[in-house]
């Protein structure tokens, strides 16, 4: 979905990140300037220690910013409290990890049900809700296996669900086909590219697979912590 | 939300059942030594103190010899005389009753059961001072004493080897060398201190003078049994007897007490005091045990911090807020630890109603200590369960996820 006439979602201005003090310091991110609308579907791309993973944490309220300013649809994040970012990932943010982050022993109906069980819906809609999502990424006959019953991809599958379940506004997908195969990578990258689309679900992406990126209509590329191209198809 | 964090919780036990075992085997091997322990360290101190009771209290003996249980320095010295009882009862206000004891170690049989039994010549007064009392038949008289009939009252315990479950009264028994009929059964006593109260066989002092042994000495009285008035001072009372005995065993103040008399008050408080010390350091032990158990819940905890730390990383990803998290890992840490407790209550109860009968202690069911091991492990359980959750819930998300 192209959105050049929507409002801005997220905007940032001169961002930066430092991890440690002093001599220690390392600066991840150098003064980040960017705008997203609403309905983009955003590829963050770079080297390895660029910093746009540090960027995709910042974005998603899982990490702080130095300084600059982030606004999330007009709010000044860095003036939020701990647990109103903790609301804000519970009702606007979705998250998808390169490494799953399911919980362990636990079956995906359940994995699929947790953050609706913050959100405190009741038992019989947090059921329907977790078995449409499962079903809208493929894995209807999977509803009771554990992570460790699952392949990558499905344990991947689980965890966009798990994302889309809550219709977050926003959905941040750090390197979500980094340990999946060129097949599953295709069923992940549809399924992302269908909630974009279909849903009018933000999505923002981070990669380092070219093939990946193409299927964003907006590419970010950042380099040593700083925004280098930005580039519209 | 306090719905939640529960829900929330007995989920994550269903989840990591080997986990949550351990946790609560911890509490539970804490809980139930210490209770089972300090339990039966207090039966055992009551049941030593029903022991000396039944003793008889304000019991003083006095027998030859110059002191308690060395045997060897009674040899060669005189015994006393029935005289000497008379006297002291005579002349001493503070003393209730007194029994001259005469003992000899003398063959019995019945029929076709023969054991060798202590028989005891003595008094009526014996009886009172000693505190036993009668199951059945008839204690002897001064009549019996004055006349020297072969009359007898027998403990339990020989009523057990010679007449198995029944009744002695009437039967003739032989002793030595005499047929003595049994008058009276005494009622139990149970194993004091110093042995089986029960094996015992009373009989007037002169039957056992003139138709067992024969009187060969007037000296012939190993021991004089007296009780004290109530109130009476028995330092003051022992000074009196040790006075008097010395007179009449014409001792030179140069010359030690060739007697001695022994006060059951003492033995009482020595032996309790024992068994108090022997259920404190039960006690300890089973602290030590608490200790330990507290240390693997710990070691639990710690093990699974990891896990734990990335479980709250992902649950503070998608959305919940450290107070939630932290109520959940409560609810879970207080639920664990009592179980744990209750459990270790409810073994320790069987324990000690088990163990108590398997060494005859009486049982009797401490709330102090149960509740003091419950909070105590309860405690040891929330904190550790608690702690790393805390620290865990207090980092960025993202530093929650990545820890290794």
């Amino acid at each position: 979905m192209n959105a050049p006439g929507n409002p801005p979602l997220i905007e940032l201005q001169g961002l930066t990140k430092t991890y440690g003090t002093g001599d220690a310091a390392f600066q991840a991110l150098k003064g980040i300037d960017l705008t997203i609308r609403a309905g983009e579907f955003v590829a963050i791309i770079g080297p390895s220690g660029s910093g746009k993973s540090t960027l995709m944490n910042v974005l998603g309220c899982l990490d702080t910013a130095t300084t600059g300013t982030y606004r999330y649809q007009g709010i000044a994040v860095e003036t939020l409290t701990t647990d109103q970012r903790s609301l804000l990932r519970r009702y606007a943010l979705g998250f998808i990890f390169q490494g799953f982050n399911l919980l362990a022993r636990t079956s995906s109906l359940e994995n699929v049900e947790l953050p609706l069980l913050y959100r405190g819906i009741s038992r019989r809609e947090r059921r329907e809700k977790a078995v449409a999502a499962l079903t809208s990424v493929g894995l209807p006959t999977k509803l009771g296996n554990t992570p460790g019953e699952l392949s990558g991809g499905q344990q991947q599958r689980v965890a966009i669900a798990r994302a889309i379940v809550t219709r977050p506004s926003t959905l941040f997908a750090d390197e979500p086909t980094g340990n999946l195969d060129s097949v599953t990578t295709r069923d992940v990258m549809e399924i992302l590219t269908r909630l974009n689309v279909d849903q009018g679900i933000t999505v923002m992406l981070v990669t380092h697979e070219d093939g990946v990126a193409a299927c964003a209509r907006r590419t970010v590329l950042i380099r040593d912590g700083r925004v280098e191209s930005d580039v519209s198809r | 939300m306090i719905w939640n964090a529960f829900s929330i919780a007995l989920r994550e036990i269903a989840r990591n059942l080997l986990r949550a075992f351990l946790t609560v085997l911890g509490v539970f091997i804490g809980v139930a030594a210490i209770i089972t322990m300090v339990t039966l360290g207090q039966g055992a101190t009551l049941a030593v103190k029903a022991q000396i009771s039944s003793l008889g209290s304000n019991l003083l003996t006095v027998r030859p010899g110059a002191g308690f249980g060395s045997r060897s320095s009674s040899a060669g010295v005189p015994h006393f005389t029935e005289r000497d009882a008379e006297i002291l009862g005579e002349q001493i206000a503070g003393i209730a009753a007194i029994a001259p004891v005469r003992t000899a170690a003398l063959g019995t049989i019945y029929l076709s059961n023969a054991r060798s039994s202590t028989v005891t010549g003595t008094t009526p007064a014996y009886f009172q001072i000693n505190k036993w009392n009668l199951a059945e038949g008839r204690l002897f008289n001064e009549a019996d004493l004055r006349t020297g009939n072969a009359v007898c009252v027998i403990g339990n315990t020989v009523r057990r080897e010679l007449f198995g479950d029944d009744s002695p009264v009437g039967a003739k028994i032989r002793i030595g060398r005499a047929s003595c009929e049994v008058i009276g059964l005494l009622a139990a006593k149970g194993q004091a201190g110093m042995g089986d109260q029960d094996d015992t066989i009373v009989m007037p002092l002169s039957a056992l003078q003139r138709r067992l042994i024969g009187k060969t000495s007037s000296h012939d009285i190993s021991q004089i049994s007296i009780s004290a008035r109530d109130g009476t001072d028995s330092i003051a009372l022992i000074a009196e007897i040790t006075r008097i005995l010395r007179q009449r065993r014409n001792l030179h103040s140069n010359q030690d007490n060739n007697f001695n008399v022994f006060d059951t008050r003492q033995i009482a408080e020595t032996l309790g005091s024992t068994t108090q010390l022997m259920t404190m350091l039960l006690a300890a032990v089973a602290a030590v045990s608490l200790l330990v158990g507290g240390i693997g819940i710990m070691n639990i905890m710690l093990v699974s911090v990891t896990e734990r730390t990335r479980e709250i990383g992902i649950r503070l990803a998608i959305g919940a807020m450290a107070g939630e998290v932290l109520l959940q890992f409560l609810v879970e840490a207080v639920t664990l630890s009592c179980i744990g407790g209750l459990v270790g209550i409810l073994l320790a109860f069987v324990l000690c109603a088990g163990l108590s009968r398997l060494i005859q202690v009486p049982f009797n069911f401490n709330t102090e200590i149960n509740l003091v091991a419950f909070l105590f492990s309860a405690a040891v359980g929330v904190l550790f369960g608690y702690t790393p959750a805390r620290r865990a819930a207090r980092l960025n998300p993202i530093d929650a996820l990545r820890h290794e």
